[in-house]
């Protein structure tokens, strides 16, 4: 038998290769994570983490005005969004760090450098040399795409980074691409008194999620000044010196924007350039590496999760996909795939929206019969009391079955709200299941429970 | 070592079994696929093949005995061993099975029973609300692990969630474990259940239901029947089937003389060994399968979104049972000659009169004939037997008056055929023009041979 470095390297450590490979340590594999910039990936580093923390503080921004509505005057002139900035890089760096920690404490070697795969069972390492494995798992994740007319040299044009990396804010941003980060980031700097134009190709923001969910969402941004152009096309730009002016092509035709900045936010690309997949035979299909059960690629031995392959583009998605690899190797018993209708998908703007499952739409067209309850905020106590009463929650039911197909939340704490749901979902619970449980009184939660109860036809705070 | 045998579920809606007969003795060594006992299921009598190998140790359930659905009958291991914690276990089980039936709890009296002498409602009494409880029957698979939705699809679909193995986390029964299952159920035949027709008596070989059979006449008290296995089937199938499908009927009068003439010409001819007279069912069979040849929208299923035109024409004949009725089925009868047809029903019908059918002689008719002839009814209505589209319901054949095309008054031979359709397949005009056709192949055969 060969000898190997390891039982499992990873090449990334993002929250898919992180993950993987403290897993693996658990289940008794010796594994080694190779990273070329710091632990915890776009996640920690340029993603989920830093974005969270600055919409914490937009949050604290339009607590503001709740202040105000009590006599207090708030002075928010002295606002310095380089500190805002601040505290959004230290949240990333302690949690980096964190990752650090804890490949150090599961004794997982954390190698430092640019890996590119040499054969089956090898990687090399820029200033470290060959290492082995006898497993090897892609983790390399993606980065912003960018699109013809707009490229991305994050002064006048931003990535998600880029804007994540802004020490000083723009007056007017136009944000192309209206999906979850677009609506995040146009939340943040409305949030911050920045006039945001926002615009999406398709018919309606969050394309992905339930028409319905959407529109509560569109309509309090609206409210809030959010100029959104749907149906859109951005053409191209031209920059004065003074002023941007972004070409735009919609239903009602032609114009022309003029702002400070563009954020490009139509989407990601895998990094699968670069790192070798050639040398074993690995073809891209769709600009994502082709894996079957378990995440295994065409290449024995060699198994890839998260970004780089066709399934939702999502932290969490590429930790679970990481998880069900590593738990495969070590002979476990396991799911062969992650459960496209059990993921979970949220949005951090105010309201919030989180879902899973199908959409309304979406079921319409896989021809299901199904029923559907929309419970809204304001019937549960809670929300009243703390004025968020924006929003609904919306459950689609099989009709005979009665199982859930999915849920679909928008208003306050729907991203923490959407679990009892999934859990019940991923249990095999009913929705009656949850209308008999006692809930406590009052919290938004009980919303989750009248929803299940108008499911199930006897909803009490209508 | 040694190994409990369990009661398998033999067809997929049994829900307990008897043993009718071991084959093996204790101290006999068993092969795979050897036949260990014959077990009566709800529907048939079937026979238990041994899915181990080894020594027969220990017969815990003896012949005439019943036994649940996953519930172990006998012991099987190297003869010698000792199998006493086995054999305790599995009693241990069946003792444990008896206990758990009844598991209400008793509810506190309400306070107007402590005084029945009370004339007037007591003060205080809650009214009782007027609304129907629905009573929960004690589940025998209260104790077995399963998600909500897999209970729910079990009871939905007559799975028994005891022949189920669970493959969720601790050995919950899932959906996955279902939808396998339910796979399983459906290789048995395209129904997806047991074959079971309309309220019919077959009018072949005497299988004429008897009032005797039925018990004592009425004794002045209402007595509640436990419902059977298979009269739960009946009812769920045949309540299935007139509630989903919209059923139509046609009518018409058949002169069946020509038939009966050639029938009787056949029975002449036939050689006395060739295994008796043809019945009538056999001529109506043909007759049957030769129309349908040209009518694949009646050969049809209906599937929800497609309509399923079958290959081939399988046509099944009620058969009344002592306890219930079956519908065995002739295969491909397009193909087959009148003599043919009528020896294969002449064993289904012995078949099905004792129990023996196999769930693949009975399941997936195309079309189905049921006929109440024998019992003098005139004319009747048939529910459908799914998958099939439509029913034929076959009168007694009889002397009738009949008014020839010149005016005169004859007399004939003539039988009615009523047809019920689904209508969500077969349209009236469709329907008719089959009848039609059918009319015209059982007065002139001859015409079809132009």
């Amino acid at each position: 038998m060969a000898n190997y470095d390891y039982d499992l390297l990873v090449l990334g450590a993002g929250p898919g290769g992180y993950v993987a490979a403290i897993r693996a340590t658990q289940l008794g594999l010796k594994a080694g994570v190779i990273e070329k910039d710091k632990p915890g990936g776009v996640c920690l580093n340029i993603g989920c983490i830093p974005s969270k923390a600055l919409i914490h503080q937009a949050e604290l921004m339009r607590c503001g005005k709740e202040l105000e509505e009590i006599g207090v005057k708030v002075d928010a002139s002295g606002l310095d969004y380089g500190k805002v900035f601040a505290y959004s890089r230290k949240a990333a760096d302690t949690l980096s760090r964190g990752v650090g920690y804890l490949l150090k404490k599961n004794k997982i070697d954390l190698i430092e450098g640019e890996g590119v795969i040499a054969s089956a069972h090898e990687i090399e390492v820029k200033g470290h040399g060959k290492v082995t494995g006898e497993n090897l798992l892609i983790a390399t994740g993606s980065r912003p795409r960018s699109i013809p007319g707009f490229d991305i040299d994050e002064k006048v044009v931003l990535s998600s980074t880029g804007a994540l990396m802004l020490e000083k804010l723009p007056k007017r941003i136009c944000v192309l691409g209206g999906g979850a980060i677009g609506v995040e980031f146009a939340h943040i700097m409305n949030a911050f008194g920045v006039e945001v134009h926002l615009v999406e190709m398709l018919d309606h923001l969050l394309p992905l999620e339930d028409e319905e969910a959407v529109q509560v969402l569109v309509r309090s941004f609206k409210k809030r000044g959010v100029k959104i152009y749907t149906s859109t096309k951005a053409t191209g730009y031209k920059n004065s010196g003074k002023a941007v002016k972004v070409s735009l092509e919609g239903k009602e035709g032609k114009q022309e924007l003029g702002v400070d900045q563009i954020l490009l936010v139509v989407g990601r690309v895998s990094n699968t350039d670069g790192i070798g997949l050639e040398k074993v035979g690995i073809k891209l299909e769709r600009g994502f590496i082709p894996v079957g059960n378990y995440y295994q690629t065409s290449a024995a031995g060699i198994y890839a999760i998260g970004d780089v392959v066709n399934s939702p583009m999502l932290a969490h998605v590429a930790s679970k996909e990481g998880e069900i690899t590593v738990e495969h190797l070590a002979g476990h018993q396991t799911p062969t795939r992650l459960d496209p209708h059990a993921v979970p998908s949220a949005v951090y703007c105010e309201p919030q929206l989180a879902s899973f499952g199908y959409t309304e739409k979406a079921a319409k067209e896989a021809g299901l019969e199904f029923e559907k309850a929309v419970f809204p905020y304001r019937g549960a106590g809670k929300s009243v009391a703390v004025g968020k009463t924006e929003g609904i929650l919306k459950l689609l039911v099989d009709k005979e079955t009665r199982e859930i197909l999915g849920a679909h939340l928008v208003g306050a704490e729907a991203t923490e709200l959407i679990h009892e749901i999934l859990l019940a979902k991923t249990a095999e619970l009913l929705p009656e299941d949850i209308a008999v449980m006692t809930h406590a009184h009052p919290t938004l939660s009980e919303g989750v429970m009248e929803m299940a109860r108008m499911a199930e036809g006897w909803v009490i705070h209508v | 070592m040694a190994e409990q045998v369990l009661m398998l579920a033999l067809s997929p809606t049994m829900e307990e079994g008897t043993i009718v007969s071991w084959h093996k003795k204790v101290g006999d060594s068993v092969a795979q696929s050897d036949i260990i006992c014959e077990v009566e299921t709800d529907k048939a009598t079937m026979e238990y093949e041994s899915v181990n190998e080894g020594t027969l140790l220990k017969i815990l359930v003896p012949d005439g005995g019943k036994a649940k659905v996953g519930d172990p009958i006998a012991v099987m291991g190297e003869s010698g061993e000792d199998i006493s914690g086995l054999v305790e276990a599995a009693e241990k089980k069946a003792a444990a099975a008896r206990a758990r039936e009844p598991e209400s709890e008793p509810a506190p009296k309400p306070a107007a029973e402590a005084k029945p002498s009370a004339g007037a409602e007591p003060a205080g009494a809650p009214a009782p609300v007027s609304k129907p409880q629905p009573t929960v029957p004690p589940t025998p698979t209260a104790g077995l692990k399963a998600s909500p939705l897999a209970r729910k699809m079990a009871s939905e679909q007559g799975i028994d969630l005891r022949t189920v193995r669970g493959s969720g986390p601790g050995g919950r029964i899932v959906k996955r474990d279902m939808e396998k299952a339910l796979r399983r159920a459906a290789s048995y035949g395209p129904a997806a259940a047991v074959g079971v027709a309309g309220p019919a008596l077959a009018g072949a070989a005497g299988a004429a239901y008897t009032p005797a059979a039925a018990g004592p006449t009425a004794s002045g008290k209402d007595e509640p029947v436990p419902v059977s296995g298979k009269r739960k089937i009946i009812a769920k199938r045949l309540s299935e089937s007139k509630y989903s499908a919209p059923h139509y009927y046609l009518r018409i009068d058949v002169d069946a003389g020509a038939m009966m003439a050639a029938r009787a010409r056949l029975n002449t001819r036939l050689p006395k060994e060739a295994g008796g007279k043809v019945s009538p069912n056999a001529f109506l069979i043909k007759f049957v399968a030769q129309t349908l040849k040209n009518y694949p929208s009646v050969n049809a299923s209906w599937q929800g979104d497609t309509i399923l035109h079958f290959g081939k024409i399988d046509i099944a004949l009620a058969v009344a049972q002592e306890d219930g009725l079956i519908t065995p089925v002739v295969r491909d009868c397009g193909s087959k000659g009148i003599v043919q047809i009528d020896r294969e029903l002449k064993v289904l019908i012995d078949k099905a009169l004792s129990n023996k059918l196999a769930p693949e002689e009975y399941n997936g008719a195309t079309f189905t004939i049921s006929s109440l002839g024998t019992s003098g009814i005139l004319e009747f209505t048939a529910i459908i037997n799914p998958p099939g589209s439509a029913i034929l319901a076959v009168g007694r054949i009889h002397k009738a008056p009949f008014v020839e095309d010149d005016g005169s008054i004859g007399v004939r031979s003539q039988m009615m055929l009523t047809l019920s359709c689904d209508h969500r397949v077969i349209d009236g005009a469709v329907g008719a023009a089959f009848l039609s056709d059918l009319r015209a192949m059982i007065e002139y055969p001859i015409d079809h041979l132009y």
